[in-house]
């Protein structure tokens, strides 16, 4: 019973990661239909810099959780500005092999810049310990995760239902021509959300820098992970993001306890189960 | 007409797009060797409608029998296979290729070839044959050799026609086919349509806006609108119809 | 030298476009036959340093031609083709270290694998299009690389397989396999016989239509072809033909190691056809030889060569689309 509790815990905490990774991937592919294939990058600078804050710097844990984002975010930008609009209007290839090109940057760059070895990087003082839960006993830290993905996730809610500025990205996102024959700044719409996009990775590796290695690759890691979650929710959908989350999550919770020896594989047979049964996704925008 | 003579036998079909309704229980014989145009406003559906004939799209209900067997939602390239071949209203070739290319891929399907991997394309006289003389027939002849995204937006439109006829249909959907030519190559057009017609090899669907080429090539004219059909005739019961000048040409009775 | 899917001489009168066309196919053959002569005679000229060189050239060429059939004339672009070069690699190192076949026979082994990994994969991503395909291809890349990391007693895992021989080739032919230019020129005539058995299949009417799908695959559906399986196919003849790069691969690489499959692994024939001119059959050749090329030299004063990589790519596709390859010829055809 404990078992299972402990397995259920640590899929939410993967999951609710994961979705918060995955819908930043998700959004950037609505109004862009580009699969950002640096997105796990990010991801990964995101943790880097925290690193760097905590470490070189010398603050604590949460200006981190402020600067790091922002700076993936810029860099994001810059980097949406400077080599990924080059490519757009062109056919779609183009856009994937520049992201992926991107990827490839990143990845390295990181060598360059911190080394090969691995970081670590010590949750902030008030979030250390365990908590015993139900005959378990459960990090505090990985409440924070949740918490902070559930919190992620209704701000976005809120941010695309009730604001402005979501209800344009989404406009923008259905039809980009008639977005911009009803006034709509597409090219700051779609910078903005390349922006978000990579804010939410950044975000998701300053939360997940605690408690994961700090080391080249762990960005390829997430991005196939992001990629599974579309692919089982389906792309384009908010809650299939949510579900297809959850569903690896749990995959992975239990995969790792119950089937160690094929739990790498689980993933890919989970996702490949899908594909058969729904080609686009469990919540995917189906074909006609 | 009775069920057995029809050559297409569409049945209460229909199309929804979540509350509306772009094809709205359709019901339309077309008998063989018949041309029969296809008119109503933009918006009215024939697109829809061709979609639906073509395989393209998934039917929300109905049937569609042709030539006897019921055809209702299957694939485009089975629907092809067995007789119905459709041009698009945004002309739809293959720009890269050669005209004469573009042609052959059509014959390639045609006669079965599509899987052959070790034989030479361009050694295939008789293919290079039958592709050129389709061309000639209508009027390309002397482009064969031209890449297609070079040629005049007419004569991309043309050779759209050639590639839907190397496929050998026996039921021909045009959709807008003199849409954007000039007064001449409409005029082609129309000859063209009228000489195949003649053959007896094809019946011809066709959806225009121009009532001169409408009135010229149809044996009977179905008005759509709204999704639904709302008469057909002969040409002159269609000109005479009130209902029709009302909903389409949107002018009160003289 | 045909273009993908094009006509080579575009709006000219049909007779001087025949002779004119004839008059180049017959200086491109007698090109390459000079090229396949000088290479065949490569070791007596150079240190096997060099031979070593090409005939990693070869061999990624051919993994890149094969990639070139799905994305340059099927228009496909995948990211996990990796996958199908692993299985080649992994099957001829196993079949070598356990049952020690002649060769030819474990090429032909290993060509069947793979061939059959592509089918599986490809009935999945064949069906979606291309932002969906891209992503599949990667993630079940990377399940093929996860799998054989996790099946220790059957691939050793992250150790890879090392220390299979190289019996002889078969045919009854006693080659001496374990001298590298003896080997370097086995691989010449695989490779050239696998070039042009492609090439035969792009100028096929197979291939036709495969590049009328990549233009407009709705259209081809429309004049009656599945269009699904012709892409499967298509996938599964490229699946193939990296398999038999991966088979001879792996005894020049003396082990075979999970790394083969990584996605940076499916990231260089990408980058080898755009670098050569993914339009063109030799294209991937040619980028072949100047990433091979690139790379040792790169590599002996740094290590970040995927950055360099990933830079070069970036450039390639917003600058030059054709192909260093491709390039050229462009402002060779255009000053004709």
């Amino acid at each position: 019973m404990q078992g299972i509790l402990a397995a259920l815990l640590n899929s939410l905490e993967i999951g609710l990661l994961l979705f918060v990774i995955a819908v930043g991937l998700n959004i950037v592919f609505g109004v862009l239909n580009v699969i950002n294939f640096a997105h796990g990058g990010l991801y990964m600078l995101g943790a880097y810099f925290t690193y760097t804050v905590v470490a070189y710097l010398g603050l604590p844990f949460w200006p981190a959780l402020v600067l790091a984002p922002l700076a993936v975010a810029v860099i994001a930008v810059a980097l949406e500005r400077l080599v990924l609009r080059q490519v757009y209007g062109r056919d779609v290839s183009d856009s994937l092999l520049v992201t992926f090109a991107l990827l490839l940057v990143i990845d390295d760059a990181v060598r360059v810049a911190w080394g090969s070895g691995i970081h670590v990087v010590a949750p902030p003082p008030s979030l250390r310990g365990t908590v015993d839960l139900f005959g378990i006993t459960y990090p505090v830290y990985s409440f924070f995760v949740m918490g902070a993905a559930l919190v992620a996730m209704l701000a976005l809610w809120l941010f695309f239902v009730r604001t402005r500025a979501g209800r344009i990205v989404r406009a923008a996102a259905i039809d980009r021509r008639m977005a911009e024959g009803i006034g709509i700044d597409v090219p700051r719409v779609i910078t903005g959300v390349f922006a978000l996009g990579a804010w939410m990775a950044g975000a998701a590796g300053v939360v997940a820098a605690p408690i994961r290695a700090i080391a080249p690759g762990m960005g390829d890691r997430v991005i196939i992970d992001a990629f599974i979650v579309v692919v089982i929710g389906g792309l384009g959908s908010f809650p299939g993001t949510l579900l297809g989350a959850l569903v690896l999550g749990l995959i992975y919770g239990f995969g790792g306890r119950y089937l160690p020896q094929i739990n790498l594989v689980l993933p890919y047979l989970g996702m490949a189960l899908v594909l058969l049964l729904r080609p686009r996704g469990l919540m995917g925008k189906g074909a006609a | 007409m009775s069920e057995a003579a029809a050559l297409l036998s569409v049945r209460g079909l229909s199309k929804r797009f979540g509350g509306v309704r772009a094809v709205d229980r359709v019901d339309l014989d077309v008998a063989p060797r018949e041309t029969v145009a296809l008119i109503g406003p933009n918006g009215a559906g024939k697109t829809t409608f061709y979609n639906l004939l073509s395989g393209r799209m998934q039917p929300s209900a109905g049937s569609v029998v042709f030539g006897g067997r019921d055809v209702t939602g299957l694939p485009p390239h089975r629907i092809s296979r067995l007789g119905i071949s459709r041009s698009f209203q945004i002309t739809n070739i293959f720009p890269e290729l050669t005209a004469r290319e573009n042609v052959e891929v059509a014959l390639t399907a045609l006669h079965g070839k599509a899987l052959r991997l070790f034989s030479r394309a361009a050694g295939d006289r008789a293919l290079h044959d039958e592709a050129r003389a389709l061309l000639e027939r209508l009027g390309l002849g002397s482009l064969a050799e031209a890449r297609a995204g070079t040629l005049s937006y007419g004569d991309k439109r043309l050779l759209e026609i050639a590639i839907v006829l190397a496929t050998r249909p026996r039921l021909v959907l045009l959709d807008e086919p003199t849409a954007g030519m000039t007064p001449e190559e409409t005029r082609g057009v129309v000859e063209l349509v009228r000489q195949l017609a003649r053959t007896g090899e094809y019946t011809f669907l066709i959806t225009e806006h121009d009532m001169e080429v409408v009135f010229g090539l149809a044996d009977r004219i179905v008005v759509m609108h709204r999704g639904a059909v709302l008469a057909q005739g002969s040409v002159d019961e269609i000109r005479a119809s009130r209902e029709v000048r009302e909903a389409y040409l949107g002018e009160p009775d003289d | 030298m045909a273009r993908a899917g094009e006509s080579v001489a575009p709006v000219q009168p049909a007779a001087a476009a025949d002779t004119g066309r004839a008059r180049g196919a017959r200086l491109v053959g007698a090109l390459l036959a000079a090229l396949l002569v000088a290479l065949w005679l490569l070791p007596a000229w150079v240190p096997y340093f060099y031979v070593f060189v090409a005939t990693r050239i070869l061999l990624m060429g051919l993994f890149a031609a094969s990639f070139n059939l799905i994305f340059g004339y099927g228009g496909m672009l995948s990211f996990g083709h990796a996958a199908f070069f692993g299985a080649g690699a992994y099957t001829s190192a196993l079949v070598l270290l356990h049952f020690g076949w002649p060769l030819l026979a474990v090429v032909a082994a290993a060509m069947v694998v793979s061939a059959l990994l592509a089918w599986a994969i490809g009935a999945f991503c064949v069906r979606l299009d291309e932002v969906y395909f891209a992503m599949l291809t990667l993630a079940f890349g990377m399940m093929v690389y996860a799998i054989i990391h996790q099946w220790r007693s059957l691939t050793n895992g992250s150790d890879g397989i090392a220390g299979f021989p190289l019996g002889n080739l078969g045919l009854g032919l006693d080659l001496q396999l374990a001298d590298p230019a003896v080997y370097y020129r086995v691989v010449l005539v695989v490779v050239a016989v696998a070039a042009f058995v492609l090439y035969r299949i792009v100028r096929s009417p197979f291939g036709l239509l495969l590049a009328a799908i990549r233009q407009n695959g709705e259209r081809v559906a429309f004049c009656g072809v599945d269009v699904r399986r012709h892409r499967l196919i298509a996938f599964v003849i490229a699946g193939l033909f990296a398999g038999l790069a991966g088979a001879l691969f792996a005894p020049f690489n003396r082990v075979a190691n999970p790394d083969m499959v990584h996605w940076t692994q499916s990231a260089q024939p990408v980058l080898m056809t755009i670098l050569g001119g993914s339009g063109y059959f030799l294209g991937p050749f040619f980028g072949a030889a100047i990433f091979v090329l690139l790379e040792t030299w790169i590599t002996t004063w740094t290590e970040h060569w995927m950055l360099f990589l990933g830079i070069v790519l970036a450039v390639l596709v917003i600058f030059f689309r054709r192909g260093i390859f491709g390039t050229i010829l462009d402002r060779f055809a255009r000053r004709q």
